[in-house]
Parts: structure tokens; C-alpha cells; sequence
């Protein structure tokens, strides 16, 4: 399978992404610059982390109108994947693929943590290789990651099971404390209604390599590779 | 024939979005002694000049532009006013 990292000015989380997809997981991937517009070949496009375009107005607000992203909403509305992480994720809410807005942190500081996650769903690609359920614990690191929809747009991503990771406590408790952000009902990713859009703001791409302390992250991309393979295997 | 116009605008928060910069800036206003101060909500104002026909077709435009890239409807309201700056000679 082929992936595609978009490279924003601003981006700075691209090579980490491209650390786990071509140095552990042997995929060939290729780096996008944004103002390219030909993404027929990719099977993954990946938003990576960081301020694309300085982060200027609202964060996402101005990469939303790059070539690379109208290519990536093409590429999306074709059914294929696509990952938002962090200001990625923040990209696709500012596009429209996916519902709600992301803004200033509950307590206004900047967040980098360590936090745990509880995973809400494994029918998809992207958390195929979690337990429903499970506890795992990934890097935050942002300034508004704080999730926002109104309430009709709240109770049809729970209706549509679009919610696929909330902050918890390090029990799983859905509550006040283990909610770093404020996001509503402890939001931290969440997939358009097909299932192949997935946005988050933690960072599986930081806790994938063992040398780094974690591998928490790890099952997510395994995860797509593994779906990528059985559907080829289908055809 | 164009006309010159000056725009500005005010983006905010709409009524139900919690505002926590809007909400600190309210405690530090209170630490200051303004006890009397029940509400403090921070938005954006953007200042535009552009060239238009005419004043309708310049509304238009600025309404997209709201719309599109200013504002994001989704958490934030908008409204605008217009001022022609000058009348060009033909």
C-alpha cells in the first residue's frame, strides 16, 4: 500500500509519520508537498502534526485551501483513507469531512502529555487490532484540541458510532479529570460515516517505536496495513 | 467603473461556545476590582479594503468570504460594515 504524508508549511510532525510508515512498517511512502494536486496513487494520505501555514485565523483555517488538500477530499470522497492527527485533524474539521470544530484548551495552556485513551470501536481499519474497550496511552501535544460540535451534531456522531477514542482516566472512567482538554463527551478522535476518515488529536506516530517507550500507537497503523493486505488478498 | 471599499468585520463566538480566554480575562478584569463586569467575550475584527462595482457586489463577496475562510460557522457568528472610501473618477 501506498502512503502519502502532506507537507505543509508548518508541518513538523511529517517525518515522525514517515518515521513509522517507511522505517518500521516498510511501506513506501512518499512526502507531499502542498501545493501537489495528483494523489491517484496513494491508499493512505496522512495529515500530520504541527501549524500548517502558521496556524494563522484558525488552525487549519488557510491548509484547507492547498491542492494537496482538495486532492485529499477527492481522495476521500473515493473511499480511501485518510488519517488526520493533531493539526490534521484540525485541517479536516476546518474542511468539512469531518463534524465539529476544535478550540482553545479548557484551561487554555498548551498540552504535551502522555494520556490515556479508552477505544470505543474496532470495526475499522484503523482500530482493528485494539479490544473494544482497552485502555492505551498516547502523546497529546496541543493548544486547541479542545472538541466542539452542537448537540444535534453530538448525538448523531454517537448514533452513527463515529466516536472512536475518548480521554479517560487511567481506569477508563469517561470523567472531568481525565479529560485534558474539555473536549465534549471527552472527544479525542472520531471518523466521517463511512469510517475512512479518522481524525485525532493524540499522536499514535510518537508512541510506535519501542526506543521511544511506547508502542501504543503501533496497532493503529498495523492496523490499516493489515486491512490494506486482506483487501487485496479479496480482490 | 469600480468602487473602493473599506470593510470591517466582527467575528465571534457563537452564544453557545464556552469561551475560556473570554472567561480568564473576565477573573483577571474581577482581580482588578471591576466587580461589575458579568460577561467578557473575545472575538476577532478584521479589517478588508477591495475594489467592487458596486456596494452589493461587495457585500457578496465579503459574505463568502465570511462564510469560507473568516469565520468558521460552525463555533463562530459574523456581521460586517461597509464604507465606500472614495468615488473614482471614470
Amino acid at each position: 500500500m501506498n502512503v502519502g504524508i502532506i507537507v505543509f508549511p508548518g508541518s513538523n510532525c511529517d517525518r515522525d509519520v514517515a518515521m513509522v510508515t517507511r522505517d518500521l512498517l516498510h511501506l513506501p511512502t512518499r512526502m507531499v508537498w502542498h501545493e501537489e494536486s495528483d494523489l491517484s496513487e496513494l491508499d493512505l494520505v496522512i495529515l500530520p502534526g504541527g501549524f500548517s501555514y502558521g496556524d494563522y485565523l484558525r488552525c487549519g483555517a488557510i491548509a484547507r485551501f492547498s491542492p494537496a488538500m482538495q486532492a485529499t477530499v477527492q481522495h476521500a470522497e473515493r473511499g480511501g483513507l485518510v488519517l488526520g492527527i493533531c493539526n490534521g485533524f484540525q485541517v479536516l474539521t476546518e474542511v468539512g469531512q469531518l463534524p465539529g470544530a476544535l478550540m482553545r484548551n479548557r484551561d487554555l495552556h498548551f498540552i504535551c502529555d502522555r494520556v490515556p485513551l479508552r477505544v470505543e470501536r474496532t470495526d475499522l481499519p484503523y482500530t482493528q487490532q485494539y479490544q473494544r474497550g482497552q485502555i492505551i496511552t498516547l502523546p497529546i501535544a496541543h493548544g486547541e484540541g479542545c472538541y466542539y460540535a452542537d448537540t444535534q451534531t453530538l448525538a448523531e456522531l454517537e448514533a452513527n458510532r463515529q466516536v472512536l477514542f475518548r480521554y479517560c482516566t487511567a481506569d477508563g472512567q469517561l470523567t472531568t479529570a481525565g479529560n485534558p482538554n474539555g473536549s465534549l463527551s471527552n472527544i479525542a478522535g472520531i471518523c466521517n460515516r463511512q469510517g475512512n476518515v479518522l481524525g485525532m488529536m493524540p499522536h499514535p506516530e510518537r508512541a510506535a517505536d519501542p526506543m521511544l517507550g511506547s508502542t501504543d500507537g503501533m496497532p493503529l497503523f498495523a492496523g490499516i496495513v493489515s486491512a490494506a493486505l486482506s483487501a487485496a488478498a479479496h480482490r | 467603473m469600480n468602487q473602493t471599499y473599506q470593510v470591517r468585520i466582527y467575528v465571534t463566538l457563537r452564544p453557545s461556545v464556552l469561551d475560556p480566554a473570554g472567561t480568564a480575562v473576565q477573573s483577571g478584569l474581577k482581580h482588578m476590582g471591576y466587580d461589575n463586569v458579568e460577561q467578557v467575550r473575545i472575538g476577532k475584527y478584521v479589517e478588508v479594503t477591495l475594489t467592487a462595482a458596486d456596494e452589493t457586489t461587495a457585500r457578496e463577496q465579503i459574505d463568502r468570504m465570511c462564510d469560507q475562510l473568516l469565520a468558521n460557522p460552525v463555533i463562530e457568528n459574523y456581521r460586517f460594515e461597509l464604507t465606500q472610501l472614495q468615488l473614482n473618477p471614470s
